[in-house]
């Protein structure tokens, strides 16, 4: 009995640190359709419930573009984004941007000016110049192909 | 009876495959009967279609035209001119996705041409849009 309940927390702690390696969530298709079209489809963990609020309440206007949904669609979607989401002020930022948290910008601390400028990358939002697998949810470190002629921008340890 | 009622049931939905079928051809007739409405005899027109994608509207200061984000070649991937994201390419003929969807077609219309065009698009020229990406493209 002991020896049960023993392999249930091993299979609990273990799942829940997969989780957080692979930044993974249930699939939702209208999330992955409605979120991945001009960007991936960003992973709820990535910003707050309230951020993930604003975000979805400011659609018509979105950092600059027209990306407005149905009432239905939006209120579905943010249920979703607001299940997984993140907590602190860590994936939280006040412009919004996930690339603007203190997260994101811990992690990508080895990432040179010049990379974020290459024309392959363009964008903090092109997560796949980098990500190559990302769209399947492979966000780990195994997973990162920086472009040709970048790969000296990147310490390796 | 069983039987019957069975042999019913598979042609009620077999009826309601074909009226509910979504493809680019059925799209583009259907704007152009809506287009017809006010412009007695419209009929769709890959060349001004033509036209219409390569148009630089002036409106959107970063997305000129169709063809920002879409590229020139409707058959090969377009690129996001903001994200770079990957963009399939438009032309039904290497992407059977496209155009399948009425619901799918009207989103981006009204997305994309309120963002390039300043307004939202007319039958006629979703008419021609599609008639161009599906023949000439």
């Amino acid at each position: 009995m002991k020896l049960k309940s023993l392999a249930v927390l091993a299979l609990v702690f273990g799942s829940a640190m997969a989780h957080a390696d692979k930044l993974s969530a249930p699939d939702h298709p209208k999330w992955k359709a409605e979120c991945g079209s001009c960007h991936i489809a960003f992973p709820p963990q990535l910003l707050t419930k309230s951020d993930w609020q604003q975000v979805m309440g400011g659609l018509d206007k979105h950092f600059g573009t027209n990306a407005a949904l149905d009432a239905k669609d939006a209120q579905e979607i943010l249920d979703y984004l607001q299940r997984y989401a993140g907590t602190g002020s860590k994936y939280s930022a006040p412009s919004l941007k996930i690339s603007d948290t203190p997260w994101f910008t811990r992690e990508h601390r080895e990432v040179s000016a010049r990379a974020w400028s290459d024309p392959a990358v363009k964008s903090r939002s092109n997560c796949t110049a980098c990500h190559v697998n990302a769209e399947r949810g492979d966000w780990s470190e195994r997973g990162i192909r920086m472009p040709a002629g970048l790969s000296g921008e990147r310490d390796d340890d | 009876m069983i039987a019957r009622n069975t042999c019913i049931a598979l042609l009620l939905l077999a009826g309601a495959g074909q009226v509910l079928a979504e493809t680019p051809a059925a799209l583009t007739s259907g704007y152009a009967a809506e287009a017809a409405k006010s412009t007695p005899g419209f009929a769709p027109s890959a060349q001004r279609g033509q036209g219409f994608v390569s148009k630089d509207w002036g409106v959107s200061g970063k997305m000129a035209s169709c063809t920002t984000c879409h590229g020139a070649n409707l058959k090969a991937d377009g690129k996001h001119v903001i994200t770079g994201k990957s963009i399939a390419p438009l032309s039904p003929a290497v992407n059977p996705e496209r155009f399948t969807s009425l619901a799918k077609a009207e989103k981006w219309f009204k997305r994309n041409c309120t963002e390039v065009v300043g307004r939202e698009c007319t039958a006629a020229e979703k008419a021609d849009f599609i008639q161009f990406v599906t023949r000439g493209g």
